[in-house]
């Protein structure tokens, strides 16, 4: 007992040493990161002693780019289950290993969406009102209590899973099935459950005309489907790049296909709110008109969500034509999906929500400088997060890191470069990759 | 680990430490932090009596400390048989806006940034579209012609949607038909301010300031003890006051008498007699199905 404890210590000791040790572009990129991160906490301070009175939002506008962010993000954490199906259900095993970098992606996801609701929060300090029996904990009643359940159990199920599978590996160790593929299952239906949970804290408002409607659960799961594999797509490819992970073009085009069919699911539900809201034109499509077309002299938001269509619409088209197998085409459907969609959740459905107010009042909003602050150092969190994760994972993933070379045998891992040299290693990265090639053609996958 | 290591780690380290402290040095401002008293504080439905008194002479050595001056701080408690409604004659209106003022001096909002929890909309003759509506309106006299004026409040529904909604339960309806709100409970989420149909609710952007000289010493628990930052507050129908036989601030003040206020489960109140008599009175966005406590009618 005090063993495994004592290994596990170890194991974490390991991976936290590590996520220190890298070239320069590794500690360049962590660099510009932190500096963010620490403009962020600035920002934020400043928010948490003047009041919420800091950001753009007014009693009209009560959400502004905060809730935008954490609503995308949560899309962003669904998704990664989406790589889990096709290697568990139609077991690909060419897609195993991914599945942790997918479910990293979605830990991060998670840890920056719990980070964009704290900071929404007038009063953080209360959190504990929260708690079910310490606090009030309004069950079932209140969907956002819903969202409390459901976002930290999703970042449980996934912390436990790829923590498990790593350790597992890291000990060389064959995973027991018990222990991770009921709970990858579970996260399956969990993950379509976080964002329908999100959607129904929209669509459970009656006083709120644009997001009472049966469309935005299902418009929210197929952008989310669509935004987070394209994510995953691009971050694989950095992940390909930057260590010698090999990661096949084969993995990367069945993601392609799971964007392909969300996105064209995404652009029909478009077209089926466009058609509802314009050709009845009842009162209540009055924020509808505010956001495609500008109402009573205010149309702030008019480019942005034609940009957004734009984009998604130009996306759909490329990934449908076989030229999306190139991944350059690829590249730049799913950058032009992921922005899109970024500005059609945010932009295009919290804030056209709030205008006009509940009584027909037109005020507009613009995120100010110390909220865009706090966003980009909540992104730059998320960044720094996942990175670290893959810093951590990958090594154990290639054999790098393993209980096997506990001890004496970190020699190419940390140290400087005369140290490194002096033991024989020439790059950190070069020896990692040389080690990885022989594991990998040498033993093949094993699970 | 040799020196040169150790020193590079350790200067590393200690820049770090100092970029944080650096980063987070706004926080020196900050002054209202609540006590240990108020962040251990339950629920407003879980206090007993003698908790009550505590926090009661907590609050009111808060106000002290701020104001310089002793309130007169008490938790009123719901009458029996008692079910409060509030009914607004539209054809008396005149949109003066006095019920919008008086409200803010009985039930110390912030003036600065000023909170102001009724809202008055001048409307076209014909129409109950909000969308048509007014709410900046500033002539030299009013009423104008060809115009009604409609003002909007917490309707207190009884089936509201913020209690619904508060992930906390701060928002809850009382015995007496009151939405009321715990201020030392709300984490001030502003998902009840997305949920109200009315406009309704507002919430605390900033610290809220009040001049001394305005502040309105009899105060109560749930309704107009002075609020801090990062909270949700809203019309309560002049709690202190209804519930001590008093009419609320607004209809008091309404040199029109528009305003009418009482008890619905009494058959002999002012209200009853309207809801019996009145052939046509509304409720804002009723297909919303919130079931208002406010009702409009015309004098016909």
């Amino acid at each position: 007992m005090i063993q495994a404890t004592k290994n596990y210590v170890r194991f974490l000791w390991r991976c936290g040493r590590i996520a220190f040790v890298g070239d320069w572009r590794y500690y360049g990129w962590m660099g510009i990161l932190s500096v963010f991160v620490l403009l962020g906490i600035n920002a934020y301070a400043r928010q948490f002693v003047h009041g919420l009175i800091v950001t753009g939002m007014s009693d009209q506008v009560s959400w502004g780019v905060y809730i935008a962010n954490f609503t995308f993000l949560v899309g962003v954490a669904a998704a990664a289950a989406m790589l889990v199906i096709p290697v568990y259900i139609y077991d690909n095993k060419e897609l195993h290993d991914l599945v942790i970098f997918g479910e990293l992606l979605a830990v991060a996801a998670i840890l920056m969406c719990l980070a964009f609701v704290t900071v929404d929060l007038g009063r953080p300090d209360r959190f504990w009102h929260l708690i079910p029996i310490l606090g009030k904990f309004n069950f079932p009643g209140s969907m956002l209590s819903w969202d409390v359940i459901v976002l930290n159990g999703y970042l449980l199920l996934n912390v436990h899973i790829c923590g498990y599978l790593l350790y597992c590996r890291y000990q060389g160790k064959k995973p027991s099935k018990w222990f991770y593929i009921p709970f990858v299952f579970v996260a399956i239906g969990w993950a379509v459950s976080i964002h329908t949970v999100t959607a129904f804290l929209y669509v459970g408002l009656g006083g709120r005309p644009f997001w009472n409607s049966s469309i935005v659960g299902p418009r929210f799961l197929a952008s989310a489907f669509t935004a987070g594999p394209a994510l995953i797509i691009l971050a694989l490819q950095i992940i390909r790049r930057v260590t010698a992970y090999r990661i096949s073009d084969q993995a990367l085009l069945t993601l392609r296909n799971i964007v392909q069919v969300s996105m064209l699911i995404n652009v029909f539900l478009l077209f089926n709110e466009v058609f509802k809201e314009f050709y009845t034109r009842t009162s209540h499509v009055a924020s509808s008109s505010y956001l495609f077309f500008g109402l009573h002299g205010y149309h702030a938001l008019v480019p942005w969500i034609w940009t957004a269509i734009v984009f998604n619409i130009v996306a759909m088209f490329i990934l449908v034509l076989p030229v999306s197998r190139s991944l350059k085409y690829l590249n730049i459907a799913c950058v032009l999906a992921i922005v899109g969609i970024w500005i059609e959740k945010g932009m295009g459905l919290v804030i056209p929500g709030f205008i006009p107010s509940p009584l027909g009042e037109m005020v507009e909003y613009t995120p100010t400088l110390n909220e865009t602050l706090v966003c980009l150092g909540i992104w730059a969190f998320g960044f720094l997060a996942y990175t670290v994760f893959l810093r951590m994972s990958i090594p154990i993933l290639q054999g790098t890191i393993s209980k096997a070379n506990e001890g004496a045998a970190d020699q190419c891992a940390f140290g400087d470069r005369e140290e490194l040299e002096a033991r024989g290693c020439n790059q950190k990265w070069r020896m990692d990759a040389a080690n990885a090639a022989e594991a990998q053609t040498g033993e093949g996958h094993s699970h | 680990m040799n020196r040169r290591n150790f020193l590079r780690t350790s200067g590393v380290l200690a820049a770090g430490i100092a970029a944080l402290a650096a980063s987070l040095s706004p926080l020196r401002e900050l002054s209202d932090f609540s006590s240990a008293e108020e962040f251990m504080q339950k629920h407003y439905k879980e206090l007993t009596p003698a908790d009550m008194e505590k926090v009661l002479a907590r609050i009111s050595r808060e106000v002290e400390k701020q104001y310089g001056l002793r309130p007169h701080v008490k938790d009123y408690k719901p009458m029996d048989g008692v079910e409060f409604v509030y009914c607004l004659n539209l054809t008396r209106c005149i949109g003066c806006r006095k019920c919008v003022h008086a409200c803010v001096a009985e039930n110390n909002q912030s003036r600065d940034p000023e909170i102001q929890y009724i809202r008055v909309l001048k409307m076209p003759h014909g129409s109950l579209d909000m969308e048509k509506g007014d709410h900046n309106y500033s002539p030299d006299m009013v009423p104008e012609k060809g115009f009604f004026y409609m003002p909007v409040q917490c309707q207190q529904c009884k089936n509201a949607p913020c209690v619904k909604v508060c992930p906390t339960r701060a928002t809850w309806t009382e015995p007496d038909g009151i939405t009321v709100i715990d201020y030392d409970w709300c984490i001030g989420c502003r998902y009840c301010e997305a949920a109200c149909p009315y406009f309704a609710r507002r919430f605390n952007w900033t610290k809220p300031k009040i001049p001394k000289e305005r502040l309105n010493l009899n105060m109560s628990y749930l309704g107009n003890r002075p609020r801090k930052q990062g909270v949700m507050e809203k019309c309560h129908f002049c709690i202190q006051r209804t519930r001590a036989g008093r009419y609320p601030a607004c209809l008091e003040v309404c040199p029109a008498g528009a305003r009418k206020f009482g008890n619905i489960l009494d058959p002999e109140s002012e209200v009853s007699y309207i809801m019996r008599n009145k052939r046509v009175f509304i409720q804002l966005k009723e297909e919303l199905g919130t079931s208002p406590r406010f009702f409009y009618y015309f004098d016909v």
